[in-house]
């Protein structure tokens, strides 16, 4: 099993790993096959998301996707950030081993979840 | 960057001195063992002198020893052959343990599917068998017992003699089969006492070459060819001889007997100043090996709060080469079962390193990694959103 040198990178150095203390919403998922969460802060305003920070308990392909997907969202409109798909993920990593790709999908599921609350949170 | 070494369990550097032996016969003396020239006889009688140094690591007769590619290769004929020699194959019945390596557990996989009915023993806490668990699953048509000397993820080392002197007693024939691979460097494997019929391994686990192994096939016992082709290895393992690998597999086996007390005492010491220093300096820390029945090359630690992966790598990035048991790291995402059958949850599981040390393991070695793995530890649990919280 190799990880592209990106993964590497990504996963050595992570962007945006963190917590925002007064975010918009939160989002987590778990996988309980391979016992990983990614939890997922926005900060929002004027509908851009304009903070992003990830938490993550998982393998080195968990860590770089989340590092990935944040710099694809960060200053993104939530529309915009909805559309990111898991292929775009791996593909701006330069691949994933085929057994990782389940991680790129809860990164991408962590942020929906987090768009989610923010979106019910808008309308109480 | 010098790789500090703690995989052993995965193979091992050859020897100097294996090496050395191994050489003449790549170009030199480059003969067909099965040739009549006197090029073909030189490599027979290498062959044939590497025999002689197996039999006597194994305390057997030279006849009773079959060279293959390795210990995979050595399971797989066992499970197969013996089957395969059978005049019925209704109601056959074979007991191993559910801490075996893949090599037994695939072939016992496929054998349930042609009908074999299989037992997997459940093992106790620290990985080993009970002989009384075995008594119960002892049934009338119980042809096979296959349990490995000691395991290769944590160490344990399995109660063979007393399960072979159990076996010994049975009223009906009973064969015993035992997988060696990971035990030759720290155990004397003597088949009598052992009381096996059969016995696998591998020459690259003990500082030899990768693709040679042997199987011991103790006299009279049936097994039925799996390789068929020119009837090397008394016909029971077809294929031209790996001359250079025998000969190698034959130096490092006569090494690792000449100097296992030797090699043991360092090493034994070196393991037990790492899992001293490593349970000391990092909290939340689970040690898997249990010290008094292990080899004494194994340490196997569940970190709280992460995944093994993400500190092998770190690891590695700093020069430290271990092994994860955890998910993920190989072919599927499930933790190990070794791990799972001895009653460690996942979530412990899949925080799992195993460090396998071997003879040119240095204090020094050890030291960087009693230094650097506190850190990496805690950079993987200040990430984990979980873990947090915990400790908050």
């Amino acid at each position: 099993m190799i990880y592209s040198e990106k993964v590497l990178k990504h996963f050595r150095n992570p962007h945006n790993q963190g917590v925002i203390l007064d975010a918009s919403a939160v989002g987590e998922k778990g996988n309980p096959v391979c016992g990983d969460v990614m939890k997922i802060y926005i900060k929002i305003k004027d509908g851009i998301i304009k903070d992003i920070k990830f938490e993550t308990l998982g393998c080195a392909a968990a860590i770089a996707v989340s590092s990935a997907l944040t710099d694809l969202v960060k200053n993104k409109t939530i529309n915009e950030a909805l559309k990111i798909t898991k292929d775009q993920i791996v593909d701006d990593l330069g691949g994933l081993p085929k057994q990782k790709i389940h991680c790129s999908m809860l990164g991408v599921d962590a942020l929906h979840q987090a768009i989610k609350n923010y979106l019910k949170s808008q309308k109480l | 960057m010098k790789i500090a070494y703690f995989d052993h369990s995965a193979t091992t550097p050859v020897d100097s001195r294996v090496l050395k032996e191994m050489v003449p016969y790549f170009q030199e003396k480059f003969g067909n063992a099965s040739s009549i020239h006197s090029l073909g006889r030189i490599s027979e009688l290498a062959v044939e002198k590497a025999r002689q140094r197996v039999a006597q690591a194994l305390h057997c007769d030279p006849l009773e020893i079959i060279f293959t590619s390795g210990s995979t290769e050595s399971n797989n004929l066992v499970f197969k052959g013996l089957i395969a020699s059978l005049k019925t194959k209704n109601k056959i019945h074979i007991i191993v343990s559910s801490v075996e390596h893949d090599s037994v557990l695939e072939p016992c996989t496929d054998l349930e599917r042609q009908g074999v009915a299989i037992t997997y023993l459940p093992v106790k806490k620290n990985g080993m068998v009970d002989i009384n668990d075995l008594k119960k699953s002892l049934r009338k048509e119980t042809i096979l017992v296959s349990i490995m000397t000691a395991n290769n993820e944590v160490g344990i080392i399995q109660p063979i003699e007393e399960i072979g002197k159990l076996l010994a007693k049975q009223k009906q024939k009973i064969f015993f089969h035992t997988d060696a691979t990971q035990a030759l460097n720290a155990l004397e494997c003597d088949v009598s006492k052992m009381k096996v019929d059969f016995l696998s391994l591998s020459g690259h686990k003990i500082y030899g070459p990768k693709g040679v192994g042997a199987l011991f096939v103790k006299k009279g016992s049936p097994l039925k060819a799996i390789q068929l082709g020119g009837h090397q290895e008394n016909n029971l393992r077809s294929g031209t001889r790996n001359v250079p690998g025998i000969v190698g597999l034959g130096k490092a086996i006569e090494l690792a007997k000449k100097e296992r007390l030797k090699n043991n005492k360092k090493i034994i010491k070196l393991r037990n100043f790492l899992v001293k220093n490593i349970l000391e300096k990092i909290p939340g820390t689970v040690l898997n090996t249990d010290l008094s029945r292990s080899l004494p090359s194994h340490a196997h630690f569940s970190f709280l709060g992460l995944e093994g992966e993400a500190v092998l790598l770190e690891l590695d990035f700093q020069g430290i080469a271990v092994s994860t048991g955890s998910a993920c790291s190989s072919k599927s995402l499930e933790p190990s079962e070794t791990l799972i059958a001895m009653g460690i949850s996942p979530e412990i599981a899949h925080g799992s390193i195993r460090f396998s040390l071997g003879k040119n393991n240095t204090k020094k070695e050890v030291e960087k990694v009693i230094k650097i793995l506190p850190k990496i530890v805690a950079k993987f649990r200040k990430i984990n959103p979980l873990y947090q919280k915990n400790i908050n």
